[in-house]
């Protein structure tokens, strides 16, 4: 109980009308505002900038070459004469990088989603999702110095004959696997959020009908948290087809339309990287040949998110 | 309150035991289940949560066909004791049961006893309906599936949304979401849930404190009903609902712990929910059934 002059009473009989309008404009608020606003328009407006600057040259180049030969076809060899730009091998390779590296990845980063979310002790994951998450920062280059280095030769060594020939020095497999390795904390990661995510209360419901913890990850929570699991594989996926720096020093730079792991390939991206630093000039057909396949990584990586989104809508089961 | 005093909590009833009865005459006269009748038992149960001592020494007897209600103030520890009942603390990392729960005179804690096979026999019903995200057909037939019930499903899933009467409201609308119900019908389709597996005995966490008062009806009707067939053991903070609906009833508190001051469970007095409520023993029961409670 405070006095009435310590605790702010109501107005007294006699006293004037409180003020309510604003003793000075709020200008602050408005330049915040603004402020804020350009922060929001500025990755648009990068969005754009990188359409613009991929369509331009693109557009230039599909006036010499037609969009059919470009999509579907198999030769690939744009400083040769005369030159062919089948890009396909291209799209092949850095498909065949990015399915071996899922092959890894997505299995390994489930399980240890489903470890840190469902079995895991507190104390256990406090330490151990945060190292995983530091994996996700290493440097490509030093994966990529990894998988020419060590998992190539490991492979090398270790290829059972009956599968045939042994892995080349430079091999799609070698730059799959470390892709894989480098997209498993971003799967296991975005993956356990969703998981955790999912109320207590459905595992109980379903721990309490004698379903074992393996039964209530599986069919409670996986289902539960199917758009974050499919968000986090997409994601994976996205880096593993952008990813530039593995490919180029561990799957070579042989334009070669195979899924055969063991031979060299040609990533879309290692071509960007190699012919962007590389002596052509600009303003060349050659030149253009990097918007044209940069441009096709951007859709394809577009068209994947919407076929995503569509998969994530018609089975995800939504908890309220 | 009170000290907890060391008086014991069970003083003599009405009239003093002359010595020569049988354990049941005891039993009864204590408002005890018959010994023949219990269908499961805590022994010297003690639950600590890491450091924290939640609930101590408790020695409660449930008996079959029967609705056993636990009642108290927040934080006594009667939902601890209830999921002592089929090893849901399990889940919880840091929970430690001692003592020992026995359910058909075998303990559930013991070395040999799967958690999984315990609860496929003692269910539960939770304070917040938590259905599953699917249909209303997936939902009851999720349990049967992953004990590898035989039978035809269809069937099952029709007795089970019989039982609860909620056939007639959604036989219809059998693939559609659950999520779609009242939050009253869809508590009853986890009563259904839990009972197409066929348990022994269920437990309920507060069943209705999120539903309103004609679904809370509905559902204490149900409970009457399923009495004949299971044994029921059901927390509420509802003094009203455990005297309509349980044949006994036990009173819990918590007591501060006299060196840190964390406030344990303790059971203070169990007894026929009819003597509980008109004349009990204990002054903290008197005290709590009557609203004088702190």
């Amino acid at each position: 109980m405070g006095s009435p002059d310590v605790v702010s009473s109501g107005r007294l009989a006699g006293e004037p009308a409180r003020r309510l309008s604003a003793a000075s404009p709020r200008h602050g608020e408005k330049v915040i505002r603004g402020l804020l606003i350009l922060c929001a328009a500025l990755s648009i407006a990068t969005t754009t900038g990188i359409m613009i600057s991929l369509v331009g040259p693109s557009i230039g180049f599909f006036r010499e070459v037609s969009a059919i030969d470009f999509l579907f076809g198999t030769e690939w060899s744009p400083v040769i004469q005369p030159p062919s730009f089948g890009v396909l091998p291209l799209v092949v390779g850095t498909l065949s990088v990015t399915l071996w590296g899922l092959i890894f990845a997505v299995p390994i980063g489930l399980a240890a989603a489903i470890y840190l979310s469902e079995y895991a002790h507190p104390r256990v994951r406090s330490i151990l999702k945060p190292t995983l998450e530091v994996l996700a920062g290493i440097p490509t280059v030093a994966l990529g110095f990894f998988a020419f280095s060590f998992v190539t030769p490991l492979l090398q060594d270790l290829w059972p004959g009956f599968l045939g020939d042994g892995p080349n020095i430079f091999n799609a497999l070698s730059a799959g696997l470390v892709i894989g390795l480098m997209i498993v904390p971003i799967i296991a990661s975005i993956s356990e959020d969703a998981m955790s995510a999912v109320p207590a209360g459905l595992r109980e419901g379903a721990a309490a009908l004698g379903a074992s913890r393996m039964r209530v990850a599986l069919r409670v929570v996986f289902p539960a948290a199917l758009s974050g699991i499919v968000a986090s594989i997409v994601l994976g996926i996205s880096r593993a087809i952008g990813e530039t720096m593995i490919v180029l020093m561990a799957a070579g730079a042989t334009p070669n339309m195979t899924f055969n792991p063991v031979e060299s390939i040609l990533a879309m991206t290692a071509f960007i990287g190699v012919t962007a630093t590389g002596d052509i000039a600009t303003g060349t057909i050659e030149y253009d040949t990097i918007f044209a396949v940069g441009l096709l990584l951007f859709v394809m990586t577009l068209v994947m998110n919407l076929i995503s989104i569509r998969l994530v809508r018609k089975y995800r089961e939504v908890y309220e | 309150m009170e000290p907890a005093s060391t008086t014991s909590t069970r003083a003599p009833v009405i009239e003093p035991l002359t010595g020569v009865e049988t354990a049941a005459e005891r039993a009864r006269h204590r408002g005890l289940p018959d010994p023949a009748d219990v269908v499961m038992e805590c022994l010297g149960l003690n639950v600590f949560y890491g450091s924290f001592h939640a609930v101590h020494d408790v020695n409660l007897s449930f008996g079959r066909n029967e609705i056993t209600a636990l009642i108290g103030p927040s934080g006594c520890g009667k939902s601890t004791v209830l999921r002592c009942l089929n090893r849901m603390n399990d889940l919880i990392p840091s929970a430690r049961v001692e003592g020992e729960v026995t359910y058909d005179g075998i303990d559930i804690y013991g070395r040999a006893v799967d958690p999984i096979e315990v609860r496929r026999r003692i269910g539960m019903v939770f304070q917040k309906p938590n259905p599953f995200p699917k249909s209303i057909y997936d939902n009851i037939a999720y349990g049967p599936k992953i004990i590898g019930m035989d039978g035809d499903m269809d069937h099952i899933v029709e007795r089970a949304l019989r039982v609860t009467a909620l056939w007639d409201e959604v036989k219809d609308r059998l693939d559609d979401n659950a999520y779609g119900l009242s939050g009253g019908q869809q508590q009853r389709l986890c009563i259904a849930r839990c009972i197409a597996v066929s348990p022994d005995v269920i437990l309920m966490d507060e069943p209705c404190s999120a539903l309103d008062p004609v679904s809370t009806s509905r559902i204490e009707d149900l409970m009457v009903e399923l009495k004949e067939r299971y044994s029921i053991v059901i927390v509420t903070h509802n003094m009203q609902q455990a005297a309509r609906v349980s044949d006994r009833t036990a009173f819990f508190t918590a007591s501060p712990d006299e060196t840190t001051g964390n406030r344990t469970g303790m059971l203070v007095e169990y007894d026929k929910t009819a003597r509980i409520f008109t004349n009990p023993v204990d002054k903290r029961t008197e005290d709590y059934i009557s609203g004088r409670f702190g």
